[in-house]
C-alpha cells in the first residue's frame, strides 16, 4: 500500500525536535525583513500564509469570515536549516519581535546525521552542568593569626617560567670571590626559559579564526606587554604566522604551533634568517582536548587568498591535518627528535613543548619528557578544551577532565622531584562559567606552572555567542554571526579588531587583579602558589581524594 | 606571635638569660611551649666537644628501647646529663628528658665528618620513627656540641620545670623560643629550634608556602627531610639544603627564601648565577609574614626576614656578645648595657650576619649582594 505521507506530513520532524524554537511576535514584527536576511543558517524565512478572520462590525453580532493572505516568519523543520539559538535575529531586530528559546526536549542528535554523515560543529562539549574547576575553592584564609596580605597594597608577583628548569644540583655554578657565578666553562646545555604571565591565550590558528579577530588578539598581547607591561604570550595555532609578524619585534610574545599539517611552516622557516626577535616558544600539537586523535581541517571556502599565502598553499582547498604526526612512530624518538630538530632551529634559544589531549596515559607521556632534557613544558589539554571544527562525538564524548589529569602529572613529578624542572600547562574549560582567574588558580594550586585559554576569549573578546547549549557553535561553517571564525568578508567586516585588542586588554588586567584578589588572602604573592594544594577545597568526598586536597562542605 | 631569643657570645652564658628575654617579650596568653638548642655546650660538656649528644625525652619504656638500639648501633655511652626536674604547676612530666653523651662506633671513628653526620642523623632518624607511634621517644638533635630541650608550657615556667636558673648549663649560643600555638595541636616534634646536621633555625610567623616547599624538599631524597610538624621546619631544612647539600654560601640562603626581582637581580654580580638558583629553587621561595633566626656549623648567627618583612625583628649588643631577638624588650632583657643607637633593625633587603664567637656584625643588604 502506498504509505500517505504526503497527506499527513509524517515525514516531517516537527519543532519540537529542534533544539531551538523560535519566538515570533507578530504583534511586533514589521516585516522589515532583517532577521531572515541576516540568519546565518536560513532557518528563518519569510512567507506567506492564508488566515481567516472572523469580523463583526454591526450593532448586532454579523460574524463574516474573510481570508486574508498575511506575511509571517516562519521556522524551517529542515534539519540542514536547524536553528542554532545564535540570536542573531533578536540583534537586528528593531522591535524585540523575534528570540531563539532553547528547547531542552529537543531531539536534535537523534537526526542530525542524514546523509550517513555525522554531526560536526565547533565550541567545546555541550555540557552546562558546573565543572569541577568552578567546584574548588579556596579555603586556606590568612586572618587574624597572620594578616592577610593587601591585594591594593602589597607587590605581587604574578608570573610563571616556562621552559626547562635545571635542578639546582646540576646548575652549572663556580665560586669566584665567595659568590657564584655561571660556570661557562663547564659546556652545560642551560635550556631557555621565558618568564611570563601564568594565563596565556590557546592556539587558534589564522585561518580557523577571521582577520580581525587573530589581529585584535596580537594587538591586545602586544599591548599588555608594550604597555602594561603584563607579559601575557599568545599560541598561534597550527596555520602560519602572518608574514610581517614574523620579522616583527612582537614576535617574542607569540607562541608558534606546528602540527601535523606543517602549514605555514615553510614560511616560517624561510623567516627565520630576518627574525628579529626570537619567538616565545614552539608548541608542538600532538592533540587537542576538543578531539583527541583526530585532525584538523580548514574548510575549502575558508581558504582565501591571505589564508592560502600565510599557510603556503593553493587556494580553495580543504586543508586537512592529519589526526596523528606521519613523522610520529615512537615517542622516544620521534618526538624527541622533533623537540629537537625545532630547538635546534632556534639555535636552542627557544623553549620547545608538546600540546597533548587530556588522557589516562598523560603520565606515560610526561615521564618521558620529564627525562629530555629538550622539553621545555608539557601542555594538557582538557576535555572542555574548545575547536573550530570536529565530531560533536569527538567534541563531547572524548577526552579526560583537566583538574585530575593535571594533578596526576603533577604529583609523579613531585615524586620524582621534577615538579619545578618540567612545567605543566593546563588547558580546556577554564572560564567555562567566566570564572578565568579563580579557574586558573586552582589548576595553578593543583600543580599547573601556566594555564591556556581559548573558547573563552572568544566570548570575552568579541561576544562569540557559542555556549554549552549547543548554542551557534558554527565555526566549522565559516559563517559565524559575529564575524569571528570565518574568511568571508562581509561577515567579517561586522567585527572590529581594535574592539576586540581593548576587550583583549581588559580581561587581562581584570584577571591580574582577580589573581590578587585570590592570592592575598591565601598569604601568597612572593611566588605563583604552585602546588599549594593546603589552599584547595571540595564539596565531594570521592573528588577531594582523587585530587589529593581536603574536603569542605 | 612565637617570641624568639637568640644570643651568641664569646663566653658561657646561662639559657636563664633567654628565657628573661622570652619573658619580657611576652603578650597575652603564650603558653604551647618552650624550645632551647644550645651550641657551644660548656661546664661538663666541655671536655666532651668531639662527642655526640643525644637530645630527647622518653618514657620508662622507651629508655629501654633506645638504650638496646644505641648499644646495637655500636655507640658506647659516655655521659648522661638530665635537667633538675622540679614540679611545676601545669606541666605534666615525662619520664626522663636527657641529654646523652655517645662515643661513636668504632667503625666510625676515623671516616669523614661528613659520614658522621650522616650517621648521626640516621639514627636520630630511627629513634624517633622507634618512639613515634606511642610517644615513648622524642630525639630533637643528636649532634657533638649541641644540646635540645623542649617541653609544652609556659617558657618560663618550663625554665622552672627544668630548674635551668639552678643547673649550671650554659653554652656561647643559645636560642630559645616560645611558641604561640595558633593553628596545630601541641606537639613537640612542631617546637622551634629545629635542627639538623649542624644547621639550626627558628621561626615566628606563617610560612604559607608551606605544602610546595615541604613537597620539594621530601622529593630530594634526603632522608632528613621529614617531619613537617611545624611549617616552620622547611626554614632549616632549606637553611641545610642550600649550604650543605648545594655547598652555597650563607647569603645565598636569602637569595633562595626571598628571591629578587628579574629587574633587581639585573644589578647583582653574578646576575646570572642568581637568576638560575630563582629559577631552579622557586618552590623553595617562603610567602606570608616571618622572621628566621639561624645559626650554621661553624657558629655564625643570622637574621632575615619575609620579603615584606611582615614581622619585626632586631640585632644588638657589641663584640663578645650580641643578640637576636624577635622585638626590642628582649633584647633590652638580654643586653642592656648596649649601645642602643647601634641596634640592627633589618629591613626586607637585609640579612644581618653575627660572626662566630660574637667577633662582630654585618648587614648584608641583597640589592648590594
Amino acid at each position: 500500500m502506498e504509505p500517505a505521507t504526503r497527506l499527513d506530513h509524517n515525514h516531517k520532524l516537527s519543532l519540537r525536535e529542534f533544539p531551538y524554537i523560535i519566538r515570533w511576535r507578530d504583534d511586533r514584527c514589521t516585516r522589515c525583513g532583517r532577521c531572515t536576511a541576516i540568519c546565518p543558517v536560513k532557518a528563518i524565512e519569510p512567507t506567506v500564509k492564508v488566515q481567516r478572520i472572523v469580523t463583526s462590525e454591526g450593532p448586532v453580532p454579523t460574524p463574516m469570515a474573510v481570508r486574508k493572505i498575511i506575511h509571517v516568519v516562519e521556522q524551517m523543520t529542515d534539519m540542514e536549516r536547524y536553528c542554532t539559538g545564535c540570536g542573531t535575529c533578536t540583534l537586528v531586530c528593531p522591535n524585540d519581535a523575534i528570540e531563539p528559546e532553547y528547547n531542552p526536549q529537543n531531539k536534535f542528535l537523534h537526526f542530525k546525521n542524514r546523509g550517513g554523515e555525522g554531526y560536526k560543529r565547533g565550541g567545546r562539549r555541550n555540557d552546562p552542568a558546573i565543572s569541577t574547576l568552578d567546584r574548588l575553592k579556596f579555603t586556606r584564609i590568612s586572618m587574624l593569626t597572620d594578616p592577610a596580605l593587601d591585594a591594593g597594597r602589597h607587590e605581587f608577583r604574578v608570573r610563571t617560567l616556562l621552559g626547562r628548569i635545571l635542578p639546582a644540583d646540576e646548575l652549572p655554578l663556580k665560586r669566584v670571590n665567595g659568590k657564584l657565578a655561571v660556570d661557562r666553562e663547564s659546556g652545560k646545555f642551560i635550556p631557555p626559559v621565558r618568564e611570563i604571565f601564568p594565563i596565556m591565550i590557546g592556539s587558534m590558528s589564522v585561518g580557523a579564526l577571521s582577520p580581525p579577530m587573530w589581529e585584535g588578539l596580537a594587538m591586545g598581547v602586544a599591548y599588555l606587554n608594550e604597555v602594561e607591561g603584563l607579559p601575557v604570550v599568545m599560541a598561534t595555532g597550527e596555520g602560519g604566522v602572518p608574514p610581517r609578524l614574523l620579522k616583527s619585534k612582537y614576535l617574542k610574545y607569540f607562541i608558534i604551533q606546528i602540527a601535523s599539517g606543517y602549514f605555514g611552516w615553510d614560511e616560517i622557516i624561510h623567516a627565520i634568517p630576518h627574525m628579529v626577535e626570537d619567538p616565545a616558544a614552539i608548541e608542538i600539537k600532538y592533540g587537542q582536548g576538543a578531539k583527541p586523535g583526530d585532525g584538523g581541517l580548514l574548510m575549502a571556502q575558508k581558504v582565501l587568498k591571505l589564508i592560502a599565502s600565510i599557510r603556503g598553499v593553493p587556494q580553495f582547498v580543504d586543508l586537512a591535518s592529519p589526526p596523528t604526526h606521519q613523522t610520529k612512530y615512537s615517542i622516544e624518538e620521534a618526538v624527541a627528535k622533533m623537540i629537537q630538530s625545532m630547538s635546534m632551529a632556534w639555535g636552542f634559544r627557544v623553549p620547545v613543548y608538546p600540546k597533548i589531549s587530556g588522557t589516562k596515559t598523560a603520565r606515560a607521556v610526561l615521564n618521558n619528557l620529564a627525562r629530555n632534557p629538550y622539553a621545555s613544558a608539557l601542555s594538557i589539554d582538557g576535555e572542555d578544551g574548545g575547536t573550530g571544527a570536529a565530531y560533536n562525538v569527538s567534541i563531547d564524548k572524548m577526552g579526560h577532565p583537566i583538574a585530575s589529569n593535571i594533578r596526576e602529572c603533577y604529583m609523579d613529578l613531585v615524586k620524582q622531584g621534577k615538579q619545578n624542572e618540567l612545567p605543566l600547562i593546563a588547558a580546556g574549560g577554564i572560564a567555562k562559567k567566566g570564572n578565568l582567574a579563580a579557574n586558573a588558580a586552582a589548576l595553578i594550586m593543583l600543580g599547573a606552572s601556566a594555564v591556556s585559554v581559548g573558547k573563552y576569549m572568544m566570548q570575552a573578546t568579541a561576544n562569540c555567542f557559542g555556549d554549552e547549549y549547543n548554542r551557534c557553535n558554527l565555526c566549522n561553517t565559516g559563517k559565524c554571526p559575529r564575524g569571528i571564525t570565518t574568511q568571508d568578508p562581509k561577515l567579517y567586516r561586522r567585527l572590529d579588531s581594535d574592539k576586540v585588542a581593548e576587550r583583549v586588554v581588559e580581561v587581562f588586567k581584570a584577571a591580574n587583579v582577580e589573581l590578587k584578589k585570590i592570592f592575598a588572602p591565601m598569604g601568597r604573592s612572593t611566588e605563583l602558589p604552585i602546588g599549594m594544594s593546603d589552599g584547595l577545597s571540595i564539596d565531594d568526598k570521592a573528588m577531594a581524594d582523587r585530587l589529593e586536597i581536603s574536603y569542605a562542605c | 606571635m612565637c617570641r624568639l631569643a637568640a644570643i651568641t657570645s664569646n663566653e658561657y652564658f646561662s639559657p636563664i638569660e633567654n628565657i628573661l628575654a622570652l619573658e619580657s617579650m611576652k603578650e597575652g596568653h603564650d603558653g604551647s611551649g618552650l624550645g632551647l638548642t644550645l651550641k657551644d655546650l660548656g661546664s661538663d660538656f666541655k671536655e666532651l666537644k668531639g662527642y655526640p649528644i643525644l637530645s630527647g625525652i622518653c618514657s620508662k619504656e622507651g629508655a629501654k628501647k633506645l638504650d638496646y638500639f644505641m648499644e646495637k648501633a655500636g655507640f658506647k655511652l659516655i655521659d648522661v646529663w638530665a635537667p633538675k626536674i622540679k614540679p611545676v604547676k601545669g606541666i605534666t612530666p615525662r619520664d626522663h628528658y636527657f641529654a646523652r653523651v655517645y662515643d661513636y662506633p668504632s667503625s666510625y671513628k676515623h671516616k669523614p665528618m661528613a659520614e658522621k653526620e650522616n650517621l648521626l642523623m640516621n639514627v636520630r632518624l630511627a629513634l624517633r620513627k622507634l618512639g613515634e607511634p606511642d610517644e615513648s621517644i622524642f630525639a630533637f638533635s643528636f649532634y657533638p656540641d649541641v644540646l635540645t630541650l623542649k617541653e609544652v608550657g609556659d617558657p618560663l615556667h618550663v625554665a622552672d620545670f627544668f630548674g635551668l636558673d639552678r643547673d649550671n648549663l650554659k653554652a656561647k649560643i643559645i636560642f630559645a623560643q616560645g611558641r604561640q600555638n595558633t593553628n596545630y595541636v601541641i606537639y613537640l616534634y612542631a617546637c622551634h629550634p629545629f635542627f639538623i646536621q649542624g644547621y639550626c633555625s627558628m621561626t615566628n610567623g606563617e610560612n604559607t608556602a608551606f605544602v610546595p616547599i615541604r613537597e620539594f624538599l621530601i622529593s630530594r631524597g634526603f632522608p632528613g627531610y621529614i617531619g613537617y610538624n611545624s611549617d616552620s621546619e622547611v626554614f632549616t631544612h632549606i637553611l641545610h639544603y642550600t649550604l650543605r647539600q648545594l655547598g652555597f654560601p650563607l647569603t645565598y640562603y636569602k637569595d633562595v627564601i626571598t628571591p629578587l626581582k628579574d629587574s633587581e637581580i639585573e644589578n647583582r654580580e653574578g646576575k646570572e648565577a642568581l637568576r638560575l638558583i630563582k629559577q631552579s629553587l622557586r618552590p623553595l621561595c617562603i610567602d606570608g609574614p616571618n622572621v628566621v633566626i639561624g645559626f650554621t656549623p661553624d657558629g655564625t648567627c643570622f637574621m632575615a626576614h619575609d620579603s615584606k618583612k611582615l614581622r619585626p625583628g632586631v640585632v644588638g649588643g657589641a663584640k663578645g656578645k650580641f643578640a637576636l631577638m624577635s622585638e626590642e624588650c628582649g633584647l633590652d632583657s638580654a643586653i642592656p648595657e648596649r649601645n642602643k643607637s647601634e641596634d640592627i633593625f633589618p629591613m626586607k633587603y637585609d640579612m644581618v650576619i653575627v660572626k662566630p664567637r660574637a667577633e662582630g656584625v654585618k648587614i648584608w643588604n641583597q640589592l648590594q649582594g
